[in-house]
């Protein structure tokens, strides 16, 4: 199964225009780690000690004539463990720094990235965002800059979370429990695997207005993964599971209701029909649920949408633009969700952000730039894959609040329509149109779950769309994903009640 | 005066001093067997908006990944961006440490043919313009996309980049590749938007060796032809209907599936295809499929993969009969044939296509050739692009199920469909395929004609 929701078409755009390239950098460009945790202290840390250096850089560029230096510095190590069937088949460690500088001038950026944290790399690339806004370092001008202030190190107990994280062996040993409990409950299984993902990231933040932090992130995954096969009958379903901020959360996995979980719904699947399309009602359930909102709403509350003018939102602020029932919020706050974060990868500490209350318009997601250009109000949702993009507005933990319901009720309100219990990946276009796959569905026939169906994608106008929410069970609950859009691939949670869409475009045969 | 990010500003690897550094650390820790694959890349891109210069990046990367082969035989792997001695070290003890994890089942050995004579590829290193060159050009185009059309109110995803990269491989056998590229990409995708009607939106991508060679025109003239032709769209009833794919959207939708060609999902298990599937017939007569990683049109095209393995034209379908999987190293050894170049570099090694090439059958040909998309008086769907192909499609089930763009044509006369889905089986699919049409299109990902498909499930939005 993928969790990718990839928003926005632009994402599809870049990576096609630099398709071949892509292709030939992938072969070599791969992520992080090293397995010795301890090699990794050894490297040097990204703290205050920095102080000077960047000061220079800020003060030079803001010399130079630019409104704005920010410099971003990365230190990332990265592993990925697969198991397949009962043996470990991929190891995959990769560690490596670098730096993203960007330089304001009026509405316009200039940002360099690079690999060369020397002095003369970050003065080199410095120079380099400078030059493409018509910039010139000036060695005797005077700089208003008046340096940084003290640190604010949002990573002070979160020193320790690699070594604390699970050891290569015992991780592995995960694994491949993992794999025989599907092994042990599964039928017809002809793929087990099990994959584990851990992402080590610390970052130091500086810019010329003053901002000054650092922070560690942890994010680590684990996913099942199986493929049934019964003659010509195939189901593949897969789970994964994320927290951010727990070294622990990989010794604490609950292993066997997670391979149970994919049986069950690989065995149920396994036979099931292909949905019959049409234009019906829908319940879709909580957790992964949450797609629905992410694709359909909350990429197009983002500045940067605002900004292209490709969101149907962007004049609707205090205005009704959903159903009453929905109350949708965006936050980095939640403690160990994927999403969150201590402050946003420009050095905002995070928050919590009301986005629609009662069906109405409150406020957009927004970053640095999208205050600058769009007058909305930055939240703490700067976000990057890494120091090779550019921060954009970003979601974080995306989700529609709870309601008065009963998930029973929303089904039993049905006389014929489906039930998504799990879906897949999804994305939206530049129009608003949006799209996403329903991977495990089910009937639903005067007011009951019917038999399981297979094929489903749904498709509609985001504007649409959101006045049919029209009911929200009290079953709010997140889950962990990645999304990819301008700046990258980043770790977000969705979530949701069960919710009742009055009526769908449901794409099948 | 503006300072640019010129292509004899881009990094370089010191393969020799790379090939000592290594030597000389895999001597110290007594590793006897090791390879490297070695990247970096400058590029810069510029964005606009509404005739002001909005965003423009550069960058500068470069990495490294380190495979060893550890006493027991056993294979490890690390990646950095740090190409410092220090950085490289730590990627070889790195690499050391993963191969106490390396599967006894599948050891990868250096390919056979990392040493053999490479393809020549006329692929001549192209200038860079420059940012400043670069932002006026956007202009200009974005200016004459606007102008096509009084509903095209925004191009709201533009884009001019180019970029140098270059890549190494080398290994403890005295195997020595290395091949350095320019690119240049141009997208323009345009937003269109008449009163009382939803917003439409079309765009179109070139590729080029330099930001010289782009086909701006070209690219503009697309843009503005795809947006203006579905202003005037209308919902389509769901059913069965006649489709004929445009070359792109029939080569993603082939893309996705080339784990039916990938001898490492066949051994994985993921594929549709078996060991055995190789000479049974799983497509119409007159289709055939090669993958050619050195066609002339291919910009990005290497003459050596991930092993160093040389690049080669690849028959997979001939006459509809399953000819050859894709593979690596380790899988060729496994299926007892030679290595193909198409893998990447791995403890796990992973297998791709390069660059699809879909025909008709030489001395075959369909019994509807009238079906032709620009004549046809038949009602069908004409399918211009397919999106959302990361969540529709199960590529280890066969099904499909994905939204589109594209016109319901009836008696010649096109409509823009105003939001639909089409969905199936690839395997009904390519036994179900009516024609495909003389012309060979050359697009960014490969060539292929229109092919034509006959009943295929549309589900149109109420």
């Amino acid at each position: 199964m993928r969790f990718a929701w990839i928003g926005a078409v632009h994402l599809h755009i870049y990576a096609y225009s630099l398709h071949n390239q892509r292709k030939l950098q992938e072969k070599w460009l791969v992520s992080t780690y090293t397995p010795d945790q301890s090699l990794v202290h050894k490297a040097e840390a990204l703290n205050s000690h920095w102080q000077p250096q960047l000061e220079l850089l800020l003060a030079r560029g803001r010399t130079a004539g630019a409104d704005l230096v920010e410099v971003y510095l990365e230190q990332i190590d990265h592993l990925s463990v697969l198991a397949e069937q009962d043996t470990i088949t991929s190891v995959t460690p990769s560690f490596g720094r670098g730096a993203g500088i960007r330089v304001f001038l009026g509405k316009q950026d200039g940002f360099v990235s690079t690999n060369d944290l020397s002095d003369a790399g970050l003065k080199h690339a410095l120079e380099q965002a400078l030059s493409m806004l018509g910039l010139e370092v000036n060695e005797a001008g005077r700089s208003s800059f008046n340096g940084l202030p003290n640190l604010r190190d949002f990573a002070i107990d979160k020193a320790h979370w690699l070594n604390q994280c699970p050891e290569l062996y015992e991780a592995s040993d995960r694994l491949l429990n993992g794999t025989q409990l599907l092994d042990q409950y599964g039928t017809h299984l002809q793929v087990r695997r099990g994959s584990y993902a851990r992402d080590w990231q610390e970052v130091l933040v500086a810019a010329s207005d003053g901002t000054f932090g650092r922070d560690i992130r942890l994010h680590q995954s684990i996913g099942l993964n199986v493929l049934a096969t019964d003659g010509e009958h195939r189901s593949s379903i897969g789970r994964r599971y994320g927290t951010s901020g727990r070294p622990d959360d990989l010794r604490k996995w609950d292993a066997e209701t997670s391979a149970k979980e994919v049986c069950e719904s690989a065995g149920t699947m396994l036979y099931a029909d292909y949905v019959d399309a049409g234009q019906m009602p829908a319940v879709l359930a909580n957790r992964f649920g949450g797609v629905i909102f992410h694709e359909a709403c909350g990429h197009l509350l983002e500045t940067t949408q605002i900004e292209r003018g490709t969101t149907p939102f962007s004049d609707k602020l205090n205005q009704s633009i959903a159903h009453e029932a929905v109350t949708a919020i965006d936050e980095g706050i939640t403690d160990g969700a994927f999403g969150s974060l201590s402050m946003d990868d420009e050095g905002m500490e995070s928050q919590r952000t009301v986005l629609i209350k009662n069906g109405v318009l409150k406020q957009f997601i927004s970053d640095r730039a999208g205050e600058l250009r769009t007058g909305h109000q930055r939240t703490g949702s700067g976000r990057r894959q890494s120091h090779t993009f550019a921060a954009a507005s970003r979601m974080r933990n995306t989700y529609i609040a709870a309601g008065q319901h009963s998930p029973e009720q929303l089904i039993a309100s049905i006389d014929r329509g489906l039930y998504c219990k799990s879906m897949g990946g999804g994305s939206v276009g530049p129009t608003g149109q949006f799209n996403f796959a329903v991977e495990e569905g089910y009937l639903i026939e005067k007011g009951k779950l019917g038999k399981p169906v297979k094929g489903a994608t749904l498709i509609g106008e985001a504007k649409d769309v959101m006045p049919r929410i029209s009911m929200c069970a009290k079953d709010l609950e997140l889950a962990a994903g990645f999304c990819g859009s301008i700046s990258g691939n980043i770790f977000v949670t969705v979530g949701q009640p069960h919710i009742k869409v009055d009526s769908i475009t449901v794409g099948g045969r | 005066m503006m300072s640019e990010i010129k292509a004899a500003n881009a990094i370089e690897l010191d393969t020799h001093s790379l090939r000592d550094k290594l030597s000389q650390l895999a001597s110290r820790e007594s590793i006897h067997q090791w390879d490297l694959g070695a990247a970096c890349s400058t590029d810069s891109s510029v964005q606009i908006d509404r005739g002001e210069a909005k965003q423009m990046k550069g960058a500068q990367r470069s990495s490294i990944t380190v495979r060893v082969w550890n006493n027991k035989g056993l294979v490890g792997i690390t990646s950095t961006s740090d190409l410092s001695e220090k950085g490289i070290e730590k990627a070889l003890i790195g690499a050391r440490q993963a191969s106490d994890f390396g599967n006894a089942d599948d050891v990868p050995a250096f390919s056979t043919l990392a040493k053999s004579p490479l393809p020549k590829l006329e692929r001549p290193l192209r200038p860079a313009q420059g940012i400043q060159r670069m932002l006026e050009v956007l202009k200009e185009a974005e200016a004459d996309l606007l102008s096509r059309h009084p509903a095209i109110q925004s191009i709201p995803y533009n884009g001019l980049g180019e970029a140098t990269y270059e890549r190494v491989y080398l290994n403890s056998d005295g195997a020595l590749r290395q091949m350095k590229r320019s690119q240049a990409s141009l997208y323009l995708f345009a937003r269109a938007e008449e009163s009382g009607r939803k917003p439409r939106s079309g765009g179109a991508i070139r590729l080029a060796l330099g930001s010289h060679d782009l086909d701006i025109d070209g690219c503009i003239d697309e843009a503005a032809e795809r947006t203006i032709s579905h202003l005037d769209y209308q919902p389509i009833d769901t059913g069965c209907y006649l489709v004929c794919f445009t070359p792109e959207a029939f080569l993603d939708l082939i893309g996705a599936f080339s784990s039916m060609f990938n001898a490492r999902a066949v051994l994985d298990g993921v594929s549709l295809s078996q060991r055995e599937t190789i000479g049974k017939n799983i497509a119409v007569p007159f289709f055939s499929l090669h993958d050619n990683g050195l066609h002339p049109a291919h910009v990005g095209a290497s003459s050596f993969d991930g092993e160093g393995t040389p690049t080669q034209k690849l028959c997979l379908i001939n006459g509809g009969r399953l000819e050859s999987f894709l593979h690596s190293e380790a899988t060729a050894r496994a299926f007892g044939v030679t290595p193909t170049g198409h893998a990447g570099l791995g403890a796990k090694v992973s297998v791709g296509p390069d660059w699809f090439e879909v025909s008709n059958t030489e001395g075959q040909s369909s019994a509807n050739t009238h079906l032709q998309h620009s004549r046809s008086k038949e009602t069908f769907v004409l399918i211009e692009g397919l999106n959302a192909l990361h969540a529709g499609v199960k590529a280890s089930q066969g099904s499909f199920s994905l939204p589109f763009n594209g016109w319901l044509v009836i008696k010649g006369e096109r409509v823009s469909i105003e939001a639909a889905t089409v969905a199936g089986d690839i395997r009904t699919l390519l036994n179900s395929i009516v024609n495909m049409e003389a012309e060979q299109v050359i697009t960014p990902g490969g060539v292929s004609p229109h092919v034509w498909v006959e009943g295929l499930s549309i589900t149109g939005e109420a």
